[in-house]
C-alpha cells in the first residue's frame, strides 16, 4: 500500500503512459489529449467561425470518454491516495518564497495563484487564461501536445 | 456501453497516474523548468522512446488491434516552422499556467476540490 501512496517514481509513470498509447492503439485509436480541446470547441458550435472546427466530432467521442476517466481519477487520486504534497528541490522552495509562493511542499498546487481570491483578481485570471490560451493554441499548431509526441517519429 | 467503459477505465488509470506521479502538480513543472529535478524528464522521456518503440514495432510488424483490423499510424504533417513556433507557444503557456492539456483535465476535477476546500 506503501507504494501506491507515495509519489510514483519516473521510471513507473512513463511506462504506464506508454502502455495506455499501446492500449489505445491496439484499440484503434490514437493516445492524444489536446484534440479533445478541439472536439469541445466544435461540440460549443466553432464551427460557424473557423473551418477547422468543422469536423465530424462525433468520431472522436471515445476521447471524450478518455477525458470522464481522467477527471474522475484525478478525484479519486487525489482524494483517497495522496496524503503528501509533492517534495521538490530545496533551490525551487527558497526561489519561490523569494516569489512570494510559501505554499511548496505543503500543498499541490500554489495556494497563491490557484485559490478562489487569487483568480478573482485581474492578475490572477489573466495568467491563467493566458496560459490557457497558449497551450491550446501551440499544442493545435503543431499538430499535438505532449502525450502525442511519439507520433511525430 | 461496453465501449464507454473500456476507453473510461484508460481515462481512470491516466487520472490516477497524472496525480500520482505530480505532472498534474504547477510544483513539479516549476522545477521541471528549473532543470532542478529528473522526474518531470524521465516521464515524458521514457514514455516517448516507449512510444516510438510500440509505434516502430507496430508498423514493422503490421500488427493488428483487438478487432483484427490492421493498425495505420498516419504520419504527422511534414514541417519544421510549425513545431518550433507551435512548440515555444505551448512551452510559453506551459511554464505560465504550469499545466498541459493532459493534466489540465485533471485539475478540472481535483484542483477543483483543492480551490474550494483547501
Amino acid at each position: 500500500m506503501e507504494s501506491i501512496y507515495s509519489t510514483w517514481p519516473w521510471y513507473v509513470a512513463g511506462p504506464l503512459i506508454a502502455l495506455v498509447m499501446f492500449l489505445l492503439l491496439k484499440m484503434g485509436k490514437k493516445f492524444g489529449m489536446s484534440s479533445n480541446l478541439r472536439a469541445m470547441c466544435s461540440i460549443g458550435g466553432a464551427g460557424k467561425f473557423s473551418d477547422f472546427f468543422k469536423y465530424d466530432w462525433k468520431s472522436s467521442k471515445w476521447n471524450l470518454y478518455v477525458v470522464a476517466g481522467v477527471i474522475v481519477g484525478g478525484i479519486i487520486a487525489f482524494q483517497f491516495l495522496t496524503p503528501h504534497a509533492p517534495q521538490v528541490h530545496p533551490d525551487v522552495v527558497d526561489q519561490l518564497q523569494v516569489l512570494g509562493i510559501t505554499s511548496t511542499n505543503t500543498s499541490f498546487l500554489p495556494t497563491e495563484l490557484f485559490s478562489l481570491e487569487s483568480m478573482l483578481t485581474v492578475k490572477g485570471f489573466s495568467i491563467l487564461l493566458i496560459g490557457g490560451f497558449l497551450v491550446g493554441f501551440g499544442a493545435r499548431y503543431a499538430g499535438g501536445c505532449t502525450s502525442a509526441m511519439p507520433f511525430r517519429h | 456501453m461496453r465501449q464507454f467503459l473500456s476507453f473510461f477505465s484508460i481515462g481512470l488509470l491516466l487520472g490516477v497516474l497524472f496525480i500520482k506521479s505530480e505532472v498534474a502538480s504547477w510544483f513539479r513543472i516549476y522545477e521541471m523548468f528549473q532543470f532542478k529535478s529528473f522526474h518531470m524528464y524521465g516521464i515524458i522521456g521514457s514514455a516517448i522512446v516507449l512510444g516510438i518503440i510500440i509505434t516502430k514495432y507496430f508498423k514493422y510488424t503490421q500488427a493488428k488491434d483487438f478487432k483484427g483490423k490492421e493498425i495505420t499510424i498516419e504520419p504527422k504533417e511534414k514541417g519544421f516552422t510549425r513545431y518550433m513556433v507551435g512548440g515555444i507557444i505551448f512551452g510559453l503557456g506551459w511554464a505560465l499556467a504550469g499545466a498541459c492539456p493532459g493534466p489540465m483535465y485533471v485539475l478540472l476535477g481535483s484542483g477543483f476540490l483543492a480551490v474550494f476546500y483547501c
